[in-house]
């Protein structure tokens, strides 16, 4: 449907003395523990095949130690990888040389930290304008270029503040506002809400969907926050040990997790508030009963299911179609949790 | 048993002959290059005489009024300025301004030279492991052997007079400015240096860009330093000829005169604070921004 931004193949991450050979074991087999343990080797990132769409936000999730800090930052290669290729738009980013890296990352690439990584001698304005200044254009322009991108994240009026005066919020904005200046297409986007408490964090994912409503950037998203990576998220993938365990539409990953470290993290979610009907659906003709829009999600439908006689109501797309039905049960079944089997097969923990 | 009451040591002739061939080889070279040294430090040479003469010819209340300025420029505080104009009018006043202006050149020179030196010395042992475990010990030394031992054999090549006294100062001035833009560079926060790498910053963007910047107050602590330490050698170096404040000081330790002894030792600690004060403000002032105060 949509182009592919990014395809990452194959891709292997191995900190230690001698990485080439570790991946051979890993190859082999060897668990990430196993490789700690017996050659002092520690596994970052094993076999990940990701492909980023274009103009999409595509999230990639998981817990602290899980490798998805260190596989965002082989994207622009502040960290170099040990096996596997990373194309992006047609050319491989492990290949470049140093200047087309640096050109790369100039142009095509821009990122957003979790600490911020503002320069703290340098005014809020000045920040928003460094990926321009390393462009070669002089300050003076970059700065009166860069000046729409500090409205656009509400820091008007803030130019000449030095970071630390500002809130964590606000220091974020002016990376937000830093990293979109440089007009490159990939955001790369490094848990960059995590520092920020939980009112300051909606409103800063508030932001970056009403600037992607427009900029159509494609965006690259790390969060460690299922909440966040359903709200933002048009595709998500979840990293364990560093290993994709799960990947796809936010929905197919709530309704049909392949994995029990899944369900466990699926467990706490409002489920009514984020699965679609649309998701649920039965494909179909019109059945007597109100209608709901495809995108509405179960929470919004469910009284008007249970008010109508029978209990079912029609799906509509954008145009006002009704292009399937729902029943009450459907929505009771995918509201209720999954069960969490009691295997002491799982090794995840 | 005798071997284990007195330390085995070389002869007494075996280590007179290690003496003397130390000492005729260094004489040696310096009959055979002494010449071409003093030829390459001429250029120092002359503009430290020019430096100097500028100084003492320009007329005094030039100076009050330059004075004045550096520290206002630097400090921002009145208090200050007051202070450094009343210390060069009570210095005037007891008859040592020729000498303290002399000092004053030396020390300006030699501060120069050991920033000029120093800062690329230090941005290389921050970037190399190598280069700092090389010049680490290089630095140990020249801070504590005894200014006496360098001193030898720079007279014995380039005799006595302003050049030697420069570099003698400048063995010792240069370790903290060294040290410190080493150090301020190597604690710049990796975020800050981590968002100028994702930005594509090339190694001269990253060093002018970044790390100079946000290691300038730990690079002004150390040109803080290096100006004390130079002033401290004032004394030592007018033992080879250098004229300034140490000469009386030196006169009045050989004849026992207390009053000129304190009188010129006070113009030199006079002259420290004025430097420290207004180094150290410039300092604070480089780094307000880093904390939360709205200026």
């Amino acid at each position: 449907m949509s182009d592919i931004a990014i395809s990452i193949k194959g891709l292997y991450k191995i900190f230690g003395k001698h990485p080439e050979k570790a991946v051979q074991y890993v190859k082999d087999g060897m668990s990430k523990a196993d490789l700690l343990e017996k050659h002092n080797h520690v596994l970052g990132l094993k076999n990940i095949n990701i492909d980023i769409p274009a103009h999409k936000i595509s999230v990639i999730m998981g817990l602290s130690g899980s490798g998805k800090s260190t596989l965002i930052r082989h994207i622009n290669r502040l960290i170099e990888p040990t096996k596997g290729s990373i194309n992006a738009y047609g050319e491989d980013v492990l290949l470049m040389s140093k200047d087309e890296l640096r050109e790369f990352r100039r142009h095509k690439a821009s990122m957003v930290f979790q600490k911020f990584g503002l320069h703290v001698h340098k005014t809020v304005a000045e920040n928003v304008a460094y990926g321009l200044v390393i462009q070669g254009t002089s300050l003076d322009q970059a700065k009166s270029d860069s000046h729409k991108w500090l409205e656009r994240v509400g820091l008007d009026g803030f130019e000449d503040y030095y970071p630390a005066q500002l809130s964590g919020g606000m220091q974020q904005r002016v990376g937000l506002a830093r990293a979109l200046a440089t007009d490159a297409d990939i955001l790369l986007m490094d848990e960059a809400f995590s520092a920020l408490d939980p009112l300051i964090k909606a409103d800063m994912q508030d932001i970056l969907l009403g600037l992607q409503k427009e900029l159509n950037k494609t965006i690259v998203f790390i969060t460690h926050d299922l909440d966040e990576a359903l709200r933002i998220g048009d595709s998500i993938a979840i990293l364990r040990d560093g290993e994709v365990i799960q990947q796809g539409d936010p929905q197919a990953i709530i309704l049909k997790p392949e994995d029990d470290y899944i369900v466990d993290f699926i467990q706490d979610i409002n489920r009514g508030r984020i699965i679609r009907i649309k998701s649920i659906m039965n494909k179909g003709n019109s059945v007597d009963g109100p209608s709901f829009h495809q995108n509405d999600v179960l929470e919004d439908v469910l009284p008007g299911v249970v008010a109508s006689s029978n209990h079912i109501a029609n799906v509509t797309n954008d145009n006002g179609d009704i292009i399937g039905s729902i029943e009450l049960k459907e929505i009771a079944n995918a509201i209720a949790k999954p069960a969490v089997e009691n295997n002491t097969n799982t090794n995840y923990k | 048993m005798s071997f284990f009451d007195k330390f085995p040591s070389m002869s007494r002739d075996e280590l007179l002959d290690f003496k003397k061939n130390v000492d005729s080889g260094f004489s040696e070279f310096t009959g055979e290059y002494g010449e071409a040294i003093e030829a390459f430090f001429d250029p120092l040479l002359w503009f430290l005489v020019w430096f100097e003469k500028l100084l003492l010819s320009t007329p005094w209340p030039i100076i009050l009024f330059i004075v004045g300025a550096l520290a206002w420029a630097g400090s921002r505080s009145i208090k200050i300025v007051i202070g450094a104009i009343l210390a060069f009018v009570a210095i005037g006043y007891f008859g040592m301004w020729v000498d303290t202006i002399s000092t004053l050149a030396i020390v300006s020179v030699a501060t120069l030279i050991c920033i000029a030196i120093g800062i690329p010395m230090g941005i290389l042992m921050a970037r190399s492991k190598y280069a700092q475990a090389l010049v680490t010990p290089l630095l140990d030394i020249m801070q504590t052997i005894p200014a006496f031992v360098y001193l030898i054999p720079v007279v014995m090549l380039l005799g006595i007079g302003k050049v030697p006294g420069l570099i003698a100062v400048c063995i010792y001035a240069l370790p903290p400015i060294v040290r410190l833009t080493n150090l301020g560079i190597r604690l710049v926060s990796k975020e800050a240096l981590e968002a100028a790498d994702a930005f594509g910053a090339s190694y001269r963007q990253r060093l002018f860009g970044v790390q100079i910047p946000l290691a300038l107050p730990n690079i002004f602590a150390g040109i803080n330093q290096t100006i004390m330490m130079a002033l401290s050698m004032v004394v030592i170096t007018s033992m080879i000829g250098v004229a300034g404040l140490g000469v009386p000081v030196l006169r009045s330790i050989s004849n026992q005169y207390l009053a000129l002894g304190l009188l010129n030792g006070l113009a030199i600690v006079a002259l420290a604070i004025i430097f420290d004060r207004v180094t150290q403000e410039y300092g604070k002032r480089l780094q307000k921004h880093r904390y939360g105060d709205h200026s």
